[in-house]
């Protein structure tokens, strides 16, 4: 079954067109990272998938509803989680009230029903031993795991992750990708753009390479990353291998 | 006249400076409230009203603001006795600071959190109870405090009017001991002490709802 599939998604910022008419499907349990250089179009796509910005034109659906043109893109966010660069931490809140916040305000959870979800989840990311502390008291791999923690307490159909470990010092990104690599083997459906090339490949069920606003190229990590078909897809692998 | 009499005619002021002090900072705090909302959330019409009226009470010295209501405004028929034209004027001026303490407090709660919030799928409503409001709140603290010490100094004003609050009570007792010094400092160390123990309660409020890891907010020392 297809989880979410997007249609000639088109994105402007004025003169600018952002994202010029994407189209593609996830399956169920699938992970798809999205690589391409900055700044074109691929947190901007991310949002346009939670209607966090709103689209100009195409139409989004998740499991076949469509989100796009709904009066009430919040009752679908419920099932769309998203994990964002800078964590977005609440921060006058402890980390279990981050986590439970949402069964209890949203789904209405019982205020113990929704503690019992927050502590499972935090478990999940390895987080169960801090959750009375405030973010301001967590390193930045701990806040991003607690990120991904609040979204898995609304039991996505979906999670969303606009560069999860961009922001991280480099010691703390492989706590964060082990949690993601692990929601992976979970059968978590995921769409997640990153610049970490190598965990792509770990992690990939697809590839799909962006530029300008259009994808260029899509298909499984060995043949994208090995063999790329364009010739735009091949200069970013090369410019990337060299950076490293 | 006596040590005991002069206390206690200054009391009786001091409590009427109170009065018009908390009721004023009441009203103007309500009003605030729903100027500044109007200001981040409304429409363009109401936050073009709500501006206006903003820069027009932020422009106009708090005695001008006195002398229309209470002088200017019985040619409309429109009559207050001194005390209630006093808390009207500084309500009226306070709230158009005050709506800016709690415009820049909301303003200062990150983007990110509210993206965060409505990612979970909360409503605009329950994002603006749940996640804006309370940080909100704490970073309107420290200068609503700031603004109440000013609005009781401000009470001082009502002198003019005839409202026999502190000040006024002190100048008749100057009128029969021709101790100006004497009881004018007097006076002020009144003033001192209210707003002295009014900080040192709110200080104690800001530690106690103070963010673990952001305590520099609060405390600068």
């Amino acid at each position: 079954m297809k989880v979410l599939e997007i249609k000639n998604l088109k994105k402007r910022y004025g003169e600018k067109e952002i994202i010029k008419g994407i189209s593609f499907e996830m399956e169920k349990g699938e992970t798809v990272v999205v690589i391409g250089p900055s700044g074109t179009g691929k947190s901007t796509m991310l949002m346009c998938i939670n209607r966090l910005t709103e689209p100009d034109a195409g139409e989004i659906y998740l499991n076949g509803k469509q989100i796009t043109g709904s009066k009430h893109p919040e009752v679908f966010r419920q099932k769309i989680g998203m994990v964002f660069q800078e964590f977005n931490l609440f921060n006058h809140l402890t980390v279990l009230n981050n986590v439970m916040i949402g069964p209890m305000r949203v789904k209405k959870f019982s205020r113990e029903k929704a503690e019992n979800v927050a502590k499972e989840n935090l478990k999940r990311v390895g987080l169960e031993l801090q959750m009375h502390a405030y973010p301001a008291q967590l390193s930045g791999g701990q806040k991003q795991r607690v990120g991904i923690a609040r979204a898995l307490a609304m039991e996505p159909d979906l999670i969303l992750f606009d560069e999860p470990t961009s922001a991280l010092d480099p010691e703390l990104v492989g706590e964060v990708l082990e949690v993601i690599k692990k929601l992976a083997k979970e059968g978590m459906t995921m769409l997640i753009v990153t610049h970490e090339i190598g965990f792509a490949k770990d992690v990939a069920d697809r590839i799909i390479f962006m530029e300008n606003g259009e994808i260029i190229e899509e298909g499984i990590p060995s043949v994208m990353l090995n063999s790329p078909s364009q010739e735009r897809t091949r200069q970013f692998l090369a410019k990337f291998m060299e950076g490293r | 006249m006596d040590f005991l009499s002069t206390l206690k005619v200054l009391l009786d002021g001091t409590i009427v400076t109170v009065e018009l002090t908390v009721t004023s900072f009441i009203i103007a705090f309500s009003m605030a409230i729903v100027v500044s909302l109007a200001q981040v959330y409304g429409n363009t019409p109401l936050k073009v009203i709500a501006t206006i009226y903003e820069r027009i009470l932020r422009s106009i010295p708090l005695l001008v603001v006195m002398f229309i209501l209470f002088f200017g405004l019985p040619s409309f028929g429109i009559r207050f006795d001194p005390f209630t034209a006093a808390i009207l004027s500084l309500g009226l001026c306070s709230s158009a600071y005050q709506s800016q303490i709690f415009r820049g407090a909301i303003l200062s709660v990150p983007k990110g959190q509210i993206l965060a919030a409505q990612s979970i799928g909360m409503n605009g409503r329950q994002t603006f109870f749940h996640i804006t409001l309370p940080q909100a709140l704490r970073f309107a603290v420290a200068p609503l405090t700031n603004e109440f010490t000013i609005v009781l100094k401000d009470t001082s004003f009502a002198y003019a009017l005839g409202v026999t609050e502190l000040l006024r009570e002190g100048t008749y007792i100057v009128s029969t001991t021709y101790e100006p010094l004497l009881i004018y400092l007097f006076c002020a160390a009144i003033y001192f002490t209210v707003t002295f123990s009014t900080n040192t309660v709110v200080k104690r409020v800001e530690k106690k709802f103070a963010l673990p890891g952001f305590e520099f907010r609060g405390e600068r020392a």
